[in-house]
């Protein structure tokens, strides 16, 4: 809760904290300085006012902006970038926003599937998706190549969007014990993690650690025993 | 210096269609390549190695790929008739929406197609549900958000109006009934009388060929991941 927002302005981010797209605009939000109430969201039993702002999907995160519900987190990024300009997340130059969109929309609607589908399956179709997902990190790994981030010298649309390969894959990785996601085979992709949590308000915007792993494993013993 | 513009498509893909309108509506003039889908080019492997698919634009030496990002970098590169409304609010309005289409009726409404029995009805369902929400969004205005407005949006959407009722035809079902969704049903006569939509669209006939035998091999191929997994099984 801020106390400096005024009457005419009210920024509301309806999310959960163990959530990377829950936690990408509050990254936002934070990089460019705009004072917004959280509400938590507990998604066993969703607040009336989530379900009445994005009746569409019943998802988080809302971003809820003078009343006006806005739902999908890129969607939500492109919105905070073209309200609040200063710091900005996305380039100016067009090409250079379609690469940004493209390696976005490539990590939300490709690699996490992927990655996914390696983490559960078995047998041969565990072989060939974990193929997948290497293939998809070089793609991952070539763009970096070179830059400190996605986004240049400074954090920008894709790396608040991959943020959940840094943070995410390696606790998942760790709580399921397998090694396919390793230094060894994407050297850069692991410098780029060792620099882009680094950054304070990278680290003010992450589940805390261990809340985070007790978390993960429930989760991962919930599939197990689901899929009996 | 002209500048080239360049779009690989495939005749009858939703996606490339598109990129296609949107080009047509701001008056830019491109070269239209064919590609089989079927039989993919090194043109197209080169061009598109992450996704190997089409649409691909080419703008001078710059590539885009993806049709929703190709249709932002229209609009950035060339403002005039803008696709997207100027309000950022709007704005996410319509990208919200051409991505609901894309996830919650594209898929479910081909799922019913080739489908059979009780997972039929659920993908039918869905459909409904889909299209339902997107008759809210329509009511009341004869093309989405009045006046062109979010020329974007029908561009996105505007596939319904032409694949709907070929696998309607072709699986014996209806998606677009005018009782239940009067405001697509309007908007959908208007939009198929557009000219510059007109002169695109591909012969019915051909269409219904072609998706009758897709339907026959999305079948064939549901029958033998059903066999894999059965064998997986035992």
């Amino acid at each position: 809760k801020c106390k400096t927002l005024t009457m005419a302005e009210e920024v509301k981010l309806y999310g959960t904290w163990s959530s990377p797209f829950s936690r990408r605009i509050e990254l936002a939000l934070k990089l460019k300085g705009v004072p917004f109430e959280y509400i938590e969201e507990d998604l066993s039993n969703k607040s009336p006012e989530l379900l009445k702002y994005n009746p569409a999907h019943k998802k988080i995160p809302v971003l809820v902006h003078n009343s006006k519900p806005i739902a999908e987190s890129q969607v939500i990024l492109e919105y905070i970038d073209e309200i609040w300009n200063n710091n900005p997340i996305l380039p100016q130059d067009p090409y250079q926003r379609a690469m940004a969109r493209f390696w976005g929309k490539f990590i939300d609607e490709k690699v996490l599937a992927t990655r996914m589908k390696a983490n559960f399956a078995e047998g041969k179709e565990r072989e060939l998706v974990t193929e997948e997902f290497f293939q998809q990190m070089e793609f991952l790994e070539n763009e970096l190549n070179g830059k400190d981030f996605f986004g240049g010298e400074t954090i920008g649309f894709v790396d608040i969007v991959a943020i959940v390969v840094a943070i995410w894959f390696p606790l998942t990785q760790e709580v399921l014990g397998v090694d396919t996601f390793t230094e060894e085979k994407f050297p850069v992709l692991f410098k780029w993690i060792r620099k882009i949590t680094e950054i304070d308000v990278v680290n003010e915007c992450r589940p805390p650690r261990e809340k985070h792993l007790a978390y993960v494993k429930a989760r991962i013993e919930d599939l197990k025993s689901a899929s009996k | 210096m002209a500048t080239k513009v360049k779009v690989l498509g495939f005749w009858c893909s939703p996606f490339v269609f598109r990129v296609v309108w949107a080009l047509k509506l701001k008056g830019v003039e491109f070269e239209y390549i064919e590609e089989d889908v079927f039989n993919k080019s090194t043109r197209l492997l080169e061009l598109n190695p992450v996704h190997k698919k089409v649409p691909v634009l080419v703008h001078d030496d710059k590539v885009i790929v993806e049709s929703f990002v190709i249709l932002e970098y229209i609009d950035e590169t060339w403002p005039q008739d803008p696709l997207l409304p100027q309000d950022p609010y709007e704005k996410a309005t319509a990208r919200f929406w051409a991505k609901f289409a894309d996830e919650k009726l594209m898929q479910t409404a081909c799922k019913s197609t080739w489908t059979k029995g009780e997972e039929k009805e659920d993908a039918l369902k869905a459909t409904m549900e889909a299209l339902e929400k997107i008759e809210g969004e329509l009511k009341g205005k004869s093309y989405f958000g009045g006046e062109n407005k979010y020329a974007y949006l029908e561009i996105a959407i505007g596939w319904i109006n032409y694949l709907l009722p070929i696998w309607e035809e072709i699986a014996s079902i209806q998606f677009l009934d005018p009782k239940r969704f009067p405001a697509i049903t309007a908007w959908k006569s208007k939009f198929l009388d557009n000219p510059l939509i007109k002169e695109t669209l591909p012969p019915r006939e051909k269409l219904l060929i072609y998706f009758h035998e897709r339907v026959k091999q999305w079948e064939i191929d549901a029958t033998i991941r059903e066999l894999a997994e059965t064998k997986l099984e035992n």
